[in-house]
């Protein structure tokens, strides 16, 4: 009886050997484990052994049945491994034809830039204030300290919505700050961004409508080194850690000591080139420590508080910042033109 | 304003080199455009004396010249020229010399000739007639100058001077003139500001005894001086003066208009001459036009005046646009005897008003429209007539007529200096303080200022924190950052806006920027009725022009544009989305301006993919009960492919197709479009976000086709199912509608899944059966919808 056992054991191992498919193995592992199978056969005739053999033939055949399931779980691997190998063989692609892209829309230029400059201001404590564009003269003129006789008022520059000339399209965003004057106490940190209109014809540099961002601080104590900490501030996020900036004597109705912030050309780098004019600075905005007489008229008392003001051409600083030549581009709305931002 | 430096020099001696010169400039506030230097564009160039001149041999058109410039061996050049002679004074551009537009000479040989340089035209050294009139327009430039062989050609022609364009912001009108800049420059440079008073001679005679002046109207005429000069010899200016007049970019014209010119540009006085024997009655009064007067002006052009205008007249008649242009009829010939010189002063407002109605903008206008120095008539018209002197351009009458209302008193300010110092962030000592404003022109008595005469606009305490802050220098002050904690940040509303912006762009759609201002003819496009109330809006009532009179009242004529804009390009589909304003007339001062969400799309672009987005947008900001419904009364929209969009009882806005009749007046073939009123979408948000627990028992879901009428709505039926499934119906899904063959004729089917769940137990099949034979039924008696 072990001899027919051993036997079993190598005619097994033989079997395995030539079994390539996962069927194959399995009728191997029916024929020798199973309840009808070969060893099952043998451990039946246990019966007609001696009490010495018995313990010792079934310990064996224990034995060799562990070393049968054993063999046949390695050969299962064995044939998975194989499988999968070839599945995945079969199933390689070109990976360098293009994916499947989602069509996703893009923001206008225009508010690319503009976003940017909210996220530094507001990174700074500062807060976007809105307000109407068909505004009341008396918010965008005189509260401004803009003489009734100033040239900005003439129907040729500004268009007039009554012919008291007391409501006209906004041609600042200016009139923001006074409204926010008006209605809050200082500490005041905003900036007003907006369309604003003036009635030029369109051409490359012109609109009759385009986007300001107006900024104001108002505080006790806010001084003129303020206005160029914060501004310089502005530049290095906007324009990198490096660049200079120059601030030059200017002249604003409602701003006063006023100054015209020019940085370093973005183009050139300093050295003069076309977009420079060969100056090796770009105008960026126009700033100022506001007017004693804009506060005084909106409530707050010049002797306590202080503060700075500061007003920046959106369409100009997209332009310079995507070279782009033509102003037209920015409202025509041509996708060749939108999708590339 | 262009301005020679030589003339500069004459009142403060500055050094500077060009560039230094504009750098210091642009930072104490006179911004320096651009400077040109003419010396710099000619190298290499000197005079020669022409010593002979012969044929070359074998030419009809060549000769070779033998000219000293002044070297050991005179030099052979070929010329083509036909006006040069032995014993001329040429310029001569030698051997590696540069001239005007980078020319660059060279030897060479001509027809096997050698040639050493080059004789020099007029306009090959940038000159034509006015800086020489004696010369030749197209030969050589014959010299009629002082000089010797071999002199550089440059302070002979004046080309040794630089020029430097000024751009004076417009609260600064005396800075448009020699004597301002020149002040500017002298606080800026620190040097010595000379500016010597005009002394005239005269020569007898009374003024008064040839001419009377009379004001009418003070507020426009605030001052009136005149002088006269008589036994004029009309002659060309002499060479200084053409020069500067030309650097300045005037024309010269004779001595006597030059003069008036000259006294403009150098003390910022614009003045005229007029011929004395053309004023009828040796009368000049200033007064303001009547109704429908006319004149000819000096450029030849016949005016005609309103009664807002001012003149200055004669007892008869307009002579001259007050502040704008001389007539003709008194203008200054070259048989002038005798001329009255006016210097006056005019309210500016009045001269810009006078000359945008003319439209007639003048060197003086422009002067006077900022508004001038009332203190400056006198010493110009002196000036002017010393120059009359200087020239021998004739002999200047005794006496001046000056008129004036009243006197000038200037305004006064306290010199606050600490206060100053805490404005600019700066520690600025007062001496230095002082010390600037006296250098400016200010008269300081203890800690009043005197402000002077030509800065009107100096009236407030800052405005000397300026003039301190300009020269102790813009670049010096410390930058600082102002201290103190504030809370900034995005409102809920930006937030919002933001994030729906970008749900757009995340589902395809790209931002456009569109004008605010539309026309009746966008109306009428988008097919508004004539009486529809959105023809009502705010009217612009000096517009660019009909197509942008109205701020609009609809934000779809705009989208369309763009629609057709990119159409047009052949762009071959297109997404596109705007967040801005429409603006409603309510009956008050100021309209009510709405910021609209509005999409619109055509290319790969249906009802249902727009309305998807809208409804993402909706999902994504948590807006409730969103519900649409059929509108078919839209004039711009598909009646059968609108609807109307509303959270509870809110509307939202309306998503569509455009109308077909609308699309063609835009040439696009289909177009689909959404306008949502944000703000409105704003209130029907939910803004918490709260946490509901998972389920923790299985959900069972049961499909339903039912077959009903056409007309019966997918929400009718929604709505029937979710009344009728009771609380534990989670979720209702409409996943087919099919008509055809397999249901009858006007008949469709629709199919729902619906998903039950409870949170207390596992739910069982007789408990799901039992609540679809209630949807079934509901479905039955609302609808008559059988199961299919």
């Amino acid at each position: 009886m072990k001899e027919k056992l051993e036997q079993l054991k190598n005619e097994a191992r033989d079997a395995l050997g030539g079994a390539n498919t996962a069927p194959a193995l399995e009728s191997l592992r029916i024929k020798y484990l199973g309840k009808k199978g070969e060893i099952t056969a043998i451990l039946k005739q246990m019966g007609s052994l001696s009490a010495e053999e018995r313990p010792i033939v079934g310990q064996l055949a224990n034995k060799i049945r562990e070393d049968i399931e054993c063999a046949i779980s390695e050969k299962a691997t064995e044939l998975e491994t194989a499988a999968l190998l070839e599945r995945l063989v079969s199933e390689a692609i070109d990976v360098t034809i293009p994916g499947k892209l989602c069509s996703v829309g893009r923001r206008h230029p225009t508010n690319i830039v503009l976003d940017e400059v909210k996220d530094i201001f507001i990174g700074m404590g500062f807060e976007i204030a809105e307000g109407p564009e068909v505004e009341l003269s008396v918010y965008d003129f005189d509260k401004l300290n803009i003489p009734t006789t100033h040239p900005a008022r003439e129907w040729t520059d500004t268009f007039y919505i009554t012919e008291d000339e007391s409501v006209h399209l906004r041609c600042q965003t200016s009139p923001v700050q006074v409204r926010v004057m008006e209605k809050q106490r200082p500490p005041i940190r905003i900036i007003s961004p907006g369309r604003v209109y003036r009635k030029d014809e369109v051409d490359a540099s012109h609109s009759p409508m385009f986007h300001q961002i107006e900024g104001l601080v108002i505080d006790k104590g806010v001084t003129m080194g303020d206005l160029k900490g914060t501004l310089n501030l502005v530049v290095s996020k906007l324009y990198g850690e490096n660049t200079k900036t120059r601030f030059r004597p200017h002249h604003f109705p409602f701003t006063e000591p006023s100054c015209e912030v020019d940085v370093q050309c973005v183009v050139c780098g300093g050295n003069g080139c076309r977009t420079c004019k060969q100056s090796g600075w770009l105008e960026l905005l126009g700033a100022g420590v506001v007017h004693p007489k804009v506060l005084a008229g909106c409530g707050i008392d010049p002797d306590e508080y202080s503060g700075f003001a500061f007003g920046i051409g959106l369409d100009r600083m997209t332009m310079l910042r995507f070279g782009i030549d033509d102003l037209r581009l920015l409202f025509e709305n041509d996708l060749r033109f939108l999708t590339q931002f | 304003m262009n301005i020679s430096r030589q003339w500069l020099s004459d009142y403060t001696n500055i050094t500077a080199s060009a560039q230094e010169y504009e750098d210091a400039m642009t930072m104490s506030g006179s911004k320096v455009e651009a400077t040109y230097e003419p010396s710099e564009e000619i190298k290499n160039v000197v005079a020669g004396h022409v010593l002979s001149i012969e044929r070359l041999p074998d030419s009809d058109h060549l000769w070779v010249c033998q000219i000293d410039v002044g070297k050991d061996a005179p030099l052979q050049i070929v010329t083509g020229a036909d006006n040069v002679k032995a014993g001329d004074m040429v310029p001569v551009a030698l051997h590696k010399s540069r001239l005007p537009g980078n020319v660059k000479i060279e030897k060479g040989k001509i027809r096997g000739v050698k040639s050493e340089g080059m004789l020099c035209s007029l306009t090959e050294l940038k000159l034509d007639l006015g800086d020489f009139p004696y010369a030749s327009e197209d030969g050589i430039f014959i010299m009629q100058e002082d000089c010797k062989p071999g002199d550089d050609i440059r302070p002979i022609i004046g080309a040794d001077d630089s020029i430097v364009e000024f751009e004076i912001t417009s609260n600064r009108p005396d800075c448009m003139s020699v004597i301002g800049l020149a002040r500017e420059s002298a606080v800026t440079f620190g040097t010595e500001l000379t500016i010597p008073e005009p002394t005239v001679k005269g020569s007898g005679g009374d003024i008064k005894e040839l001419l009377s002046i009379e004001i009418d109207n003070y507020a426009l005429c605030p001052r009136y001086t005149g002088r006269m000069v008589k036994n004029i010899k009309i002659e060309p200016s002499p060479k200084w003066m053409r020069r500067r007049l030309r650097a300045a970019g005037l024309r010269p014209i004779n001595n006597i208009v030059d003069i008036t010119n000259y006294v403009m540009l150098e003390y910022g006085q614009p003045m005229h001459a007029f011929d004395y024997s053309c004023l009828d009655g040796g009368k000049i009064i200033v007064r303001t036009a009547a109704q429908g007067e006319h004149m000819n002006t000096l450029d030849g052009t016949e005016r005609t005046l309103t009664p807002d205008m001012l003149v200055i007249a004669d007892g008869n008649k307009p002579v001259g646009i007050a502040g704008v242009m001389g007539g003709e009829s008194s203008e200054i010939t070259e048989n002038t005897k005798y001329a009255v010189f006016e210097s006056a002063n005019f309210n500016g407002v009045s001269i810009r008003r006078t000359a945008t109605a003319l439209n007639l903008r003048t060197d003086a206008s422009s002067k006077f429209e900022k508004g001038l120095d009332i203190e400056n008539t006198l010493p110009a018209v002196e000036r002017a007539c010393e120059l009359v002197e200087l020239l021998g351009a004739g002999e200047v009458v005794d006496g001046i007529i000056d008129i004036r209302e009243k006197h000038f008193t200037p305004t006064t300010l306290k010199l606050e200096h600490e206060k100053i110092n805490k404005l600019l962030g700066t520690d600025i000592d007062q001496a230095f303080m002082v010390a600037t404003l006296e250098k400016l022109g200010f008269k300081i008595d203890g800690d009043t200022v005197a402000v002077p005469s030509w800065r009107s606009d100096i009236e407030h305490f800052s405005d000397l924190a300026e003039e301190v802050a300009r020269f102790y220098g813009y670049d010096v002050i410390e930058p600082s950052l102002h201290n103190g904690t504030h809370s900034g940040g995005f409102t809920s509303k930006q937030i919002a806006e933001r994030k729906i912006t970008g749900l757009c762009r995340a589902m395809g759609y790209t931002e456009i920027c569109t004008y605010s201002f539309v026309g009746q003819t966008d109306y009428d496009k988008v097919a508004l009725p004539k009486d529809s109330n959105l023809r009502k809006g705010v009217t612009i009532l000096n517009p660019l022009g009909e197509d942008t009179s109205i701020m609009r009242t609809t934000s779809l004529p705009s989208m369309l544009d763009a629609l057709a804009t990119n159409w047009g390009h052949r762009n071959p589909e297109a997404k596109l989305y705007e967040m801005a304003m429409i603006y409603l007339d309510i009956g008050e001062a100021l309209p009510d301006e709405r910021p609209i969400l509005t999409l619109g799309g055509y290319g790969k672009c249906d009802f249902f993919e727009i309305k998807g987005v809208c409804e993402t947008i909706f999902r994504e900001m948590r807006v409730r009960d969103v519900r649409f419904t059929a509108e078919k009364n839209n004039p711009s929209y598909h009646p059968g492919r609108t609807a109307a969009i509303y959270s509870g009882q809110t509307l939202l806005g309306v998503v569509g197709q455009v109308h077909p009749t609308v699309v063609k007046n835009y040439g696009i073939s289909d177009a689909f479009s959404a306008q949502i009123d944000f703000l409105a979408m704003l209130s029907c948000m939910d803004e918490e976000i709260s946490y509901k627990q998972l389920p923790r028992f299985p959900a069972i879901t049961r499909d339903i086709a039912v077959v009903c009428d056409l007309s019966v709505t997918a929400a009718d039926l929604i709505e029937c199912i979710r009344g009728s499934g009771g609380g534990l119906l989670r979720e209702t899904t409409l996943f087919d509608v099919y008509t055809g063959d397999q249901v009858s004729e006007g008949k469709k089917s629709m199919a729902f899944s619906l998903k039950l769940r409870s949170d207390e137990q596992t739910l069982t099949d007789d408990y799901a059966d039992e609540m679809i034979k209630n949807v079934l039924d509901a479905l039955k008696t609302q609808f008559d919808a059988d199961i299919r």
